[in-house]
């Protein structure tokens, strides 16, 4: 059953995106451990870990599609769920840390030694062990998401009353995360990693395999999402976003629709923020700020909502392009050249790169089948 | 002259009485009282902010009335139920405007409105079964769109997505239909064949017709009941109504 | 027997009474010799000596070893002057030329409080009260038992109610402590401190040697606890008027988001950055009238208000025209073109005026602070809360009475009606949004007095501002402002308890479970037409 749910519905852009995905995830690591570094075919670890950090934006933005694109819930905190997958995997890492810190202790990260800590909190419990830790990826960020959004949606906060409220959460949390005694390193963070199940997270193989699971995760991410809009569970959620009150009156529970949706995407946010971690090295507060979230949005935009491929694209050409923008002279250009694209994208590409690419296909193929109305907005 | 005696609460399919509700101080409606009874087909008519979708809205869940008792099949409250619940006890409803799902297909608007169970799990591992299947192909006939079954029904015409909604209904399979202005910017051709479809429909279910084309009320042929303010003003046949010095009045004015 | 100890007590009696007058003998020279000696003690004695003696100079003296301008060096002591001159502190003529060989003598938390007792009994008989009262406040705060005779002479001759009371309870202050006065004069001291009534009574009371009788414990016991509580209720008084700068600093933050998000319902993520182009305004206004005309300085606010407003305003129609009026109805499309500006805007002023934060002055009457009762007020937060009140005013006014109101909510409530009615509707959109930005480039010129002026200046706002206008209710001008007051003293009476950061995160849950629970605010509109 799991199997068709899967695959049943994929088209043939999910196919070449998997496709692609998957000899990303198999060649990169290969270039890069077994291609001499001289050749020109090398991928050197630094750029395999900047594309990882990428992928992971994907994942990320393929999770804010499915709520944005599919469910008309436009959340500017998406970034929260990432940093709370992150954190949980950060706190694994700094417990693996154990007596090789700065102060030495083997059972408290050095912040809290250095804050005169006696004690591990209980929040800390369990970390030590990479599953509980991966259980918590997925279960932190997922339970944010249940609870706020069993409030939000039973009481029907929709539209951008909803994206307010929501940026006011990761708004929240980045003001609590910033608090020393909050006990997640305050400003700082968690950093300085060593270890990753057994391996040294600095080095080349580590490295290569976290690029190779970002992408088996990133199209397993995919294939989920895919699921979801594929199913007639998919269709309910689109017609929520196009006209909530029919469906509500065609007896559907549209908070309940909205919260699957919701929850499973924090979890995939999750996810991502968990890869992000080690092959970044560090976690901070600042992955909450409300700035970090709306960006996931605009790569989504840019992409094409409502398009899954197109989502994970943005995210990867939106990236590279800050990469590029900020790494040379151009660096103080790049806040006009992405405001710029804010403003850009929603006026004359509302569907994005792959959404306008397709909707020039279509209208080629069987011009009369296009709706000549844009999507309901959401409110 | 609605007061229904004691016995006839368990053999109404819709009960209303006593029903006030106010917005912002302004009465939109006030002790409206009104039965439907199994198999009835029932048309509404009055002026422009007479309540009568208002009466819809209440009726499906939408809008909590002040006070006043609302019973579905005897039994159910309906005050005390969401839209969600309401629309699963089998009250379906056609919104004034016509609104379907511009996105989906004709085909998915109709599965999508399928009698099924509507929870979470069961929506996301759906299989379409045979039966269903040949009932979605069956309502496509009815509403004369199966040649343009996947076409999105943003794309359909104003009429089209009123019969895709009548369709919608039918695929609901309620108890009780709430039909809003089914007729509005329709053909002549066209309000005839509705008016015939929604009588076909009225063979198996009750049905409330909101409208304001006398024509198509006319072509119904149902006991009329007429909203002013608020409240029933008379209820009859069409003739014995539009007789009635005070419907007559509210109409013209004086 | 019995007559030796007679006389060997007459001679004890002769040498105490002969003390003084020896003091005052060896004088002054004795007292300018330990101020050579650089031990903290014999400069703490040559301070007692020069009162004490009522030496001519000594005001000069001990003013000039209070501020490190008294050099002494082998039995000379010299004062430096505040203007660089030097005088002879023996004679307090000038000096012709820097005396040589002398070093700065050094204070230590002993000598200051000998000075500042020296100094209060100098002043307790300086003609004018003014200086009386400040006297009596340093003997209160050194508590230096050796002025209490000074003291007591010029309570006598007093006859300045407020200089009196300053006498007075410095003089309870000392006798407090006194653990040799009449019992029933301590009592009654502490009387006189309850009085006061201040942070400095309780910690005078709370410093009640261990000797005290149980008389006095009691009567100082329940003193503390009526200062106590007095003090609480000034120091609620006090949070509350926090609250209500703040509030009022979310108000003007927030009213011109209510206009443009309540009113129009457009939503507009570079609100912030409207309020940080009106604190640049001023900044260049200020910048001008500092180049052209400094003695505008303190009209530099008033020149800046209009300015300010103008400028916001402009780009705020441009904006509408350039960029929103192509969203209308897509809400959520406005608000992510709209951050896309607020980026391109943040980062043009990054360019234009650099990163870092820039200096807006506080012309006079903003600076300072007056007290209030247990109040302490300060001048800019208290001509912001008339501010806020004026432009609430003035957009009130504007929206009801003038025909451009009429036609904006004509436009806001029905666009193809108004429009029908030969309303100009994309022009009263614009200005609309042009009046919203403007009033957001008000808020900067207030915000310019009290917070920094940087690039990220708007950032900070813009979701306080949001939670404002939704927490009051949208298209709600009057529920913008009990929004903002009482979200701004909800914040400050919580900060004592939970700490600012925790406060702010406790109301952001808040409010986030409040939209829960009524999704259009405190002041929502109910019925169909919201709903449609």
């Amino acid at each position: 059953m799991i199997g068709r749910f899967l695959f049943s519905t994929m088209d043939k852009r999910g196919h070449v995106f998997l496709a692609l995905v998957a000899a990303i995830g198999l060649a990169v690591p290969l270039a890069n451990l077994l291609v001499p570094a001289g050749s020109p075919f090398h991928v050197s670890t630094a750029t395999m870990s900047l594309w990882g950090k990428y992928l992971c934006y994907a994942l990320l933005a393929i999770s804010l599609d499915l709520v944005w694109g599919y469910c008309g819930i436009l959340s500017l905190g998406h970034g929260a769920f990432f940093a709370l997958g992150g954190y949980a995997m950060g706190m694994y890492l700094m417990r693996q840390i154990g007596s090789r810190g700065v102060y030495g202790n083997p059972i408290l990260p050095d912040f809290m030694v250095f804050l005169n800590w006696q004690e591990l909190p209980w929040y800390w419990w369990g970390f030590s062990s990479f599953p509980f830790a991966m259980l918590m990826v997925l279960l932190v960020p997922g339970l944010l998401a249940f609870v706020f959004g069993w409030f939000a949606f039973r009481s029907r906060v929709t539209g951008v009353y909803l994206s307010i409220i929501t940026q006011a959460l990761t708004y929240a949390l980045l003001l609590a995360f910033f608090r020393n005694d909050m006990g997640f390193g305050g400003n700082n963070g968690l950093t300085d990693f060593k270890d990753i199940i057994g391996f040294n997270v600095q080095a080349q193989g580590t490295r290569a395999a976290l690029f190779a699971t970002t992408c088996t995760m990133l199209a397993a991410g995919f294939l989920i999402a895919r699921g979801i809009v594929g199913s007639k569970l998919g269709k309910v959620v689109i017609a929520i976003r196009d006209a909530e009150s029919r469906t509500r009156f065609l007896g559907y529970r549209v908070d309940r629709f909205k919260l699957f949706v919701f929850t499973v995407s924090a979890c995939m946010a999750g996810v991502a923020g968990a890869l992000y971690v080690p092959q970044v090295g560090i976690i901070n507060p600042s992955e909450f700020a409300p700035a970090n979230s709306i960006e996931t949005v605009i790569w989504v935009a840019v992409g094409g909502r409502g398009t899954l491929v197109g989502a994970a694209l943005g995210a990867v050409v939106v990236n590279w392009a800050k990469t590029m923008f900020t790494s040379g002279l151009m660096a103080p250009y790049w806040l006009f050249a992405l405001g710029a694209l804010f403003v850009l994208v929603t006026l004359f590409m509302p569907k994005g790169i792959l959404g306008t690419v397709q909707g020039w296909w279509e209208k080629r193929r069987k011009p009369e089948a296009v709706p000549a109305a844009e999507p309901a907005p959401a409110e | 002259m609605n007061a229904p005696v004691p016995g006839a609460l368990t053999s109404s399919l819709l009960y209303l009485d006593g029903v006030s509700v106010s917005f912002d101080g302004f009465k939109a409606i006030r002790g409206l009282s009104l039965t439907i009874e199994p198999g009835e087909m029932r048309a509404i008519i009055g002026p422009n902010g007479a309540g009568k979708t208002t009466m819809m809205d209440i009726i499906t869940g939408k809008t909590r009335p002040d006070e006043g008792t609302v019973m579905f099949a005897g039994s159910v409250d309906l005050t005390r139920l969401d839209e969600a619940a309401i629309a699963n006890l089998g009250i379906g409803r056609k919104f004034q405007k016509p609104t379907v799902f511009d996105f989906h297909s004709i085909e998915d608007n109709i599965l999508l409105a399928l009698k099924s169970k509507r929870s979470v799990l069961k929506t996301l591992f759906w299989q379409t079964q045979a039966a269903q299947q040949k009932r979605i192909d069956e309502i496509l006939g009815i509403i004369k769109l199966a040649d343009k079954r996947d076409r999105l029904a943003g794309s359909l015409s104003h009429g089209q997505k009123q019969w895709l909604e009548i369709g919608m209904l039918l695929a609901q399979d309620p108890r009780l239909l709430l039909v809003d202005e089914p007729a509005a910017g329709m053909t002549d051709g066209e309000t005839a064949q509705t008016a015939a479809l929604l009588k076909a429909i009225a063979r198996d279910h009750s049905v409330i017709v909101v409208e304001h084309d006398m024509g198509f009320i006319r072509e119904l042929g149902v006991k009329v009941t007429v909203l002013h303010e608020g409240a029933v003003l008379a209820e009859g046949p069409l003739d014995q109504v539009s007789a009635n010095e005070r419907v007559v009045e509210v109409y013209l004015g004086r | 027997m019995r007559f030796f100890s007679f006389l060997r007590l007459l001679a004890i009696v002769v040498a105490l009474l002969a003390a003084p007058a020896a003091a005052l003998a060896q004088s002054a020279d004795d007292a300018f010799a330990r101020f050579s000696a650089d031990s903290f003690s014999d400069t703490a004695r040559a301070i007692d000596i020069l009162v004490q003696g009522a030496h001519p100079n000594a005001g000069v003296i001990i003013e000039a070893l209070a501020d490190g301008r008294l050099l002494a060096g082998g039995g000379t002591v010299a004062v430096k002057t505040k203007e660089g001159g030097f005088l002879d502190a023996r004679t307090g003529q000038a000096l012709a030329a820097a005396p040589t060989g002398l070093s700065p003598v050094r204070l230590n938390n002993n000598v200051r409080r000998a000075v500042q007792g020296a100094l209060g009994s100098l002043g307790l008989i300086n003609p004018d009260p003014g200086k009386r009262v400040a006297a009596a406040e340093a003997v209160f705060r050194a508590r230096d038992v050796s002025v209490l005779p000074v003291l007591e002479a010029a309570i006598a001759k007093e006859s300045n109610d407020r200089a009196r009371r300053a006498l007075r309870e410095a003089q309870a202050a000392i006798l407090i402590a006194k653990t040799d006065a009449p019992p029933f004069d301590r009592i009654a001291a502490v009387d006189v401190l309850r009085e006061r009534g201040d942070q400095d009574a309780l910690a005078t009371l709370r410093a009640l040697p261990g000797d005290a009788s149980p008389g006095l414990r009691d009567a100082q016991a329940r003193a503390i606890s009526d200062i106590e509580g007095k003090l609480a209720l000034w120091r609620a008084g006090q949070n509350l008027w926090y609250g209500l700068s703040l509030g009022s600093v979310l108000l003007l933050a927030a009213i011109g988001l209510a206009i443009t998000f309540g009113v129009m319902g457009v939503i507009n993520m570079a609100h912030g950055e409207m309020v940080m182009l009106g604190a640049y305004t001023t900044f260049m206004v200020q910048e001008l009238i500092r180049a052209h005309a400094p003695g505008l300085f303190d009209w530099s606010l008033a020149i800046a208000i209009p300015a300010a407003f103008l400028v916001a305003g402009a780009v705020g129609i441009a904006i509408e025209r350039g960029v929103i009026r192509f969203l209308y109805g897509r809400p959520l499309e406005t608000l992510l073109a709209t951050w896309g500006i607020s980026l391109i805007l943040q980062q043009a002023v990054r360019t234009a005026f650099g990163p870092t934060n820039r200096e807006v002055g506080a012309p006079a009457f903003m600076s300072g602070a007056f007290e209030l009762g247990g109040l302490a007020i300060t001048w800019n937060r208290l001509w912001i809360i008339v501010f806020a009140g004026l432009v609430f005013a003035a957009l009130l006014a504007i929206l009801k009475l003038t025909p451009m109101g009429l036609q904006m909510r004509a436009v806001t409530q029905n666009r193809r009606m108004a429009s029908a009615m030969g309303i100009r509707t994309g022009r009263i959109d614009a200005l609309t949004f042009g009046l919203g930005s403007g009033v957001a480039g008000l808020a900067g010129v207030a915000l310019s007095q009290i917070d920094n002026v940087s690039p990220n200046l708007g950032q900070s706002y813009i979701i306080d501002s949001f939670m404002v206008v939704v927490f009051g209710g949208v298209g709600n001008l009057w529920g913008t402002l009990i929004s903002a007051m009482s979200l701004g003293v909800a914040n400050k009476l919580l900060e004592p308890y939970a700490g600012a950061v925790l406060g702010k995160i406790a109301l952001l849950v808040f409010i986030i479970l409040f939209i829960q629970k009524r999704p259009r605010g405190l002041f929502a509109l109910k019925g169909r037409a919201v709903e449609a």
